[in-house]
């Protein structure tokens, strides 16, 4: 019955499929444009898209190779992992609205506050430079400067004979790392904050002023609205910039802080959590905040993009 | 008349100490090697030692091969975007976007436990570490790329070498390349200046670069990371320096970029 029914399955739809076009309005030639840009999917496909997958389908796998939620489960409920994202989350917290609002200011002053022409653009240059300027050589020149024999550990020291590191006080903890991040965080919010606020047109102002509104109601009815989409997009990005960050906490305090990049690291130089699936769920974790961030920074660009022409 | 602005002056200020202070430290402590004396005696130490030379080679040469890689692959993508497939552009946008959901950690943990094994191997070689090279430099590279298409009429220019009987190759080669030199160079120099202090793909795939090398000095000695570190921060520098000297007139664009 089967090597009966075999030829007719195999070959009577294939007629069929054959004469069904000619009934279908013609199909749209298969386009050669794409091929253009094929080796780039493909590069994206390979390198960005297949890892993710990996890591996603690998979160779900238990020691044994069979599926599994634990590993989720399990980035909540062990305390050291949750408490490394804590960690992470709590930096990035702090450096991004730290960031965001030192950058702030820094941004009007230079646009709005009256300085010289010059120290704008000296402003705009060293910010560039200095939200490049991480990694390993950022962290030693925190060493150089508040470490043991730092230039102001030094100086602090030789004025008023205190010496800040006495008492078991140290800078390679969270407080000191977010200082050291903060050096790229707030250049990052005054390259992006200064063009938002030269966007901010003084007809605004002088209508705000023609309806009898002060500073005050032009700042709070007209200027921090205009700007709030910019303002909380960019404080995602410092988020998501710290949240990230593995090379800047690895060479400032070594494996001392458990942020969540260094323990992936571990992970990944040796199976530190003794479950590679573990691993990979916490590493989906961070694709999974890190998306977040880029839907509301898309958001938000969409919003900020209404009042620029 | 108008009022001194003091606060902002304040503001400026502690701008520019939180800029600058770190950055005189490190100078100030890299010259301190011999007590008592401000020396290059660090620089000296530095520059005597073999692996500073190697390490800073390899760095080199693999941000050259990043450079274009990253080159081939977004330049003719970016044009045929533009060209003829507009539709395309937000998904080339999203890709681009990708390096800072993806950062540098977690892609290096996907590109070890997806090619560290057969069928396809790269862990072995470099390729592994010039791929996320090339990740992280496709954001700079397809805004300079995409900002430089948008600057020049490649339509025209593109149907102007076809009626001369110019093939893609060509339009590629002798056209679209040289029409956008100065708008590649900014995405060239930053990807340049970003490899060469690139610490996470490197120190975790296990390659001698610049940026594994001095974390291992740091580990080692005193005095000479700082050293190091200065000559790292002068190629920052120099390259956000050559950056905004190219593009100068245009305007100061920000590009979302992944984390390290």
């Amino acid at each position: 019955m089967a090597v009966e029914r075999f030829p007719r399955a195999d070959t009577a739809p294939r007629q069929d499929k054959g004469d069904a076009p000619s009934a279908r309005p013609p199909r749209k030639p298969f386009s050669w444009a794409w091929v253009g840009v094929a080796p780039f999917f493909l590069f994206a496909f390979m390198f960005l898209f297949l890892p993710s997958v990996s890591i996603f389908l690998r979160s779900f796998e238990s020691l044994d190779h069979t599926f599994t939620f634990q590993n989720i489960l399990d980035i909540f409920q062990k305390s050291d992992i949750r408490n490394a994202y804590k960690l992470s989350l709590q930096i990035s917290t702090v450096t991004a609205i730290g960031g965001a609002f030192f950058g702030f200011l820094l941004a009007y002053a230079v646009c709005m506050g009256g300085l010289p022409k010059g120290a704008r653009s000296f402003l705009l240059t060293f910010s560039g430079v200095a939200s490049n300027f991480a990694g390993v050589p950022l962290a030693f020149a925190f060493v150089a400067t508040m470490g043991n024999a730092g230039l102001v550990t030094r100086i602090i020291e030789g004025s008023t004979g205190v010496d800040i590191h006495a008492g078991g006080f140290t800078i390679y903890n969270f407080w000191g790392l977010s200082i050291v991040y903060m050096y790229f965080q707030f250049p990052l919010m005054v390259l992006i904050m200064a063009p938002a606020l030269d966007g901010l047109r003084r007809e605004w102002r002088e209508a705000c002023e023609n309806l009898g509104g002060g500073t005050y109601h032009y700042w709070r009815y007209i200027a921090f609205p205009i700007l709030m989409p910019t303002l909380l997009g960019t404080a995602i990005l410092l988020f998501g910039n710290a949240f990230g960050a593995y090379a800047t906490a690895y060479a400032f305090t070594g494996s001392f802080l458990n942020l969540v990049t260094i323990v992936i690291g571990a992970q990944i130089q040796g199976d530190v959590l003794y479950n590679p699936g573990l691993g990979n769920a916490m590493a989906l974790g961070m694709i999974v905040i890190m998306s977040l961030c880029m839907l509301v920074y898309i958001w938000s660009q969409r919003r900020a993009a209404r009042w620029v022409r | 008349m108008r009022r001194f602005p003091i606060w902002s002056w304040v503001w400026l200020l502690i701008g520019l100490a939180y800029f600058f202070i770190p950055l005189a430290s490190t100078l100030e402590f890299s010259l301190r090697m011999i007590k008592g004396r401000y020396t290059f005696e660090a620089y000296r130490v530095a520059f005597q030692d073999p692996r500073f030379y190697q390490s800073f080679g390899y760095s080199l040469l693999w941000a050259v091969l990043t450079i274009i890689i990253s080159l081939l692959l977004v330049v003719p993508t970016a044009y045929w975007v533009q060209l003829k497939l507009p539709k395309v552009r937000p998904y080339v946008e999203f890709v681009t976007l990708m390096p800072f959901v993806v950062p540098a950690v977690v892609l290096t943990f996907g590109l070890v436990r997806t090619y560290g094994h057969p069928p396809l191997v790269l862990t072995t070689t470099p390729a592994a570490l010039i791929v996320g090279y090339v990740v992280l430099s496709l954001p700079y590279m397809y805004r300079s790329v995409d900002s430089g298409l948008r600057a020049v009429d490649i339509r025209t220019l593109t149907e102007a070498a076809q009626s001369l009987g110019a093939g893609w190759g060509t339009i590629m080669k002798d056209v679209i390349f040289p029409n956008l030199r100065v708008a590649l160079l900014s995405g060239v120099f930053l990807t340049f200046a970003i490899v060469m202090g690139e610490f996470t793909f490197a120190a975790l795939m296990g390659w001698p670069a610049f940026g594994p090398y001095i974390e291992e000095i740091g580990a080692m000695r005193a005095y000479t990371p700082q050293a190091v570190s200065v000559m790292s921060f002068l190629i920052t520098w120099g390259s956000i320096m050559l950056i905004q000297w190219v593009g100068r007139g245009g305007r100061g664009e920000v590009q979302i970029s992944g984390a390290r």
